[in-house]
């Protein structure tokens, strides 16, 4: 069975549901409900009509679950008649969904959950399994998220950046479980990208595909982190990258920069390099301080001190690194690595090591530890 | 997890270092002895039964209520007591020790959360702390709070060597 097309499919009936009348909550579980009998039954007896099939068995949860409710309320009246649709929309459905899932009254994990489930497609379970929660938590992560978006109403789109944002969290999850949370992402944005026509949305499409081209080389058989500098570059998925390259200079075509094109151009900056000394540092560096106008982050800051460590010398790095707090995440590890470039192996080795003691990864952590023991090794021979 | 990749991309961008902390877990431990000593300190067997099942509903409610919220992952609780077991040898069988009764520090059990940030952890773990006690007061009990180490693969691709 084609579990993605399935998952496709899924706005889409959930749209045809809420023309029809049913309310997002109602018609949401039951979509879930039709999937996670889907699932059960196509592998054995896979329907000719796989949308047909999906609207009609998740109107008939819809109907069941709405007369039980009925019965009780004494409403019958709501669900016998074929019922009209619901009051023209002026934004796209698939993109109001969009809008809705990460809607800014959501929490991050809240907006992560619903989306996955309402637009992605995914089983409650598939979720639990993916951030390694219990099945029973996840459920009620998400009907909660539903409460806290019932009653919202969209007559004009809403932020396309909260959703980008989500869509971001979803990819940087990669993947556990038995769904790839990055794959996933890439679809998500991909079919964003077809709703609605914003160079930001094309910029995060180009920037998870520059990042997802290198994950072959980026893991070590054992686990281990590889640095990009020391990545096997044969192993980048060159398909990945050109497409990536492609959308993104249609989006900066456009003229209306924003912090996820300014990204994708760095990362299309080092996908460009055939090998990590071609690297055009002085341009990327030129990128970061794009993105710090943008943005203004203070994590855009730290990253650009790496920047300028490359571009100008190890000590102008460092000068860059001063001015910024060293509470920072990751604030150590920057210091470590420019003061191992910068010959002051004592410095670095302990740096690291402090480094290491902050990682908020294992495999971070590990890496770090690694970089530590190799100067103290090295020192001491 | 989110994370900064130096030197390559920017991947916080747009977020603040909080926002890192993004449904992070969170280990909420409780020691037998080895945390600092509670408020009301009343050791359990010198509590009345109607204390006791106090605290136990307690713990029940605070658990069901963060299911509820979506952000309840384990909990767990431990015997006192503990083995000690080391390797001794190709073909040899473990050599075990203990139990020590002066162990310092001895944990009791734990909870895992999944929550959102660092501060609704500390929260959390100040509402467990309250579970009552003698006197059905609060016992202000010290639980250490730990992060779990993300396992994420995706952007953890630092370019520090």
């Amino acid at each position: 069975m084609d579990e993605v097309l399935l998952r496709s499919l899924t706005p889409g009936v959930l749209g045809i549901l809420g023309r029809r009348g049913a309310d997002f909550a109602a018609a949401e579980d039951a979509v879930q409900d039709a999937l996670v009998e889907a699932i059960r039954a196509w592998p054995a007896d896979p329907p000719r009509d796989p949308k047909g099939w999906l609207v009609t068995t998740a109107w008939r949860r819809f109907l069941d679950a709405t007369r039980a409710q009925a019965a009780r309320r004494r409403r019958e009246d709501l669900v016998d008649d074929e019922p009209a649709p619901g009051p023209a929309s002026a934004v796209d459905d698939t993109l109001q969904l969009y809008f809705l899932c990460a809607h800014p009254s959501l929490t991050p994990s809240s907006a992560v959950a619903l989306t996955l489930r309402a637009v992605g497609g995914l089983t409650t379970r598939q979720i639990a399994r993916a951030y390694l929660v219990p099945e029973a938590t996840m459920a009620q992560r998400i009907s909660r998220a539903k409460r806290t978006v019932a009653g919202v109403r969209f007559d004009r789109p809403g932020d396309v950046a909260t959703v980008l944002r989500v869509l971001y969290l979803v990819f940087n999850e990669g993947y556990s479980g038995d769904v790839d949370l990055a794959v996933e992402a890439i679809r998500l944005t991909r079919q964003l990208a077809a709703a609605i026509d914003h160079p930001e949305v094309a910029g995060l499409l180009a920037l998870m595909l520059l990042h997802h081209a290198r994950r072959a080389a980026r893991t070590a058989p054992d686990g281990s982190l590889v640095p990009l500098a020391e990545q096997d570059r044969r192993r980048w998925d060159t398909a990945s990258i050109a497409e990536g390259v492609e959308i993104l200079q249609a989006a900066l075509a456009r003229d209306r920069l924003g912090e996820f094109q300014a990204q994708a151009a760095i990362a299309a900056l080092h996908a460009d390099a055939r090998s990590a000394q071609e690297t055009d540092w002085v341009q990327i560096l030129e990128w970061y301080d794009e993105l710090a106008r943008l943005t203004d982050s203070p994590i855009v800051r730290l990253n650009r001190a790496v920047a300028v460590g490359e571009a100008d010398g190890p000590r102008a790095g460092l000068a860059a690194l001063a001015a910024l707090d060293d509470a920072l995440p990751r604030h150590t590890a920057v210091a470590a690595y420019l003061h191992e470039c910068d010959g002051d192996l004592a410095t670095a080795a302990r740096l690291y090591g402090e480094a290491a003691h902050q990682a908020p990864t294992l495999a971070e952590r590990d890496h770090l530890t690694r970089q530590a023991a190799r100067l103290n090794n090295r020192r001491c021979r | 997890m989110a994370g900064s990749v130096p030197g390559e991309n920017a991947t916080g961008v747009g977020r603040t270092s909080t926002e890192e902390n993004h449904m992070a877990k969170y280990l909420l431990l409780k020691h037998y002895r080895g945390a600092p000593a509670a408020v009301n300190d009343v050791p359990m067997d010198r509590w009345t039964p109607e204390e006791i099942s106090a605290h136990v509903q307690y713990m029940n409610d605070f658990a069901a209520r963060l299911e509820g919220t979506g952000e309840f992952v384990d909990s767990q609780a431990l015997g006192p007591t503990g083995t000690f077991v080391r390797y001794d040898g190709e073909g040899r069988p473990p050599v075990t020790d203990g139990p020590f009764a002066e162990t310092k520090d001895v944990i009791a059990g734990w909870m895992v959360i999944d929550v959102d940030s660092y501060e609704r952890a500390v929260e959390l773990a100040g509402e467990l702390s309250a579970a009552p006690g003698a006197g059905g007061k609060p016992i202000h009990e010290w639980l250490e709070l730990r992060p779990f180490l993300s396992a994420s693969h995706t952007v953890t691709e630092c370019r520090l060597k």
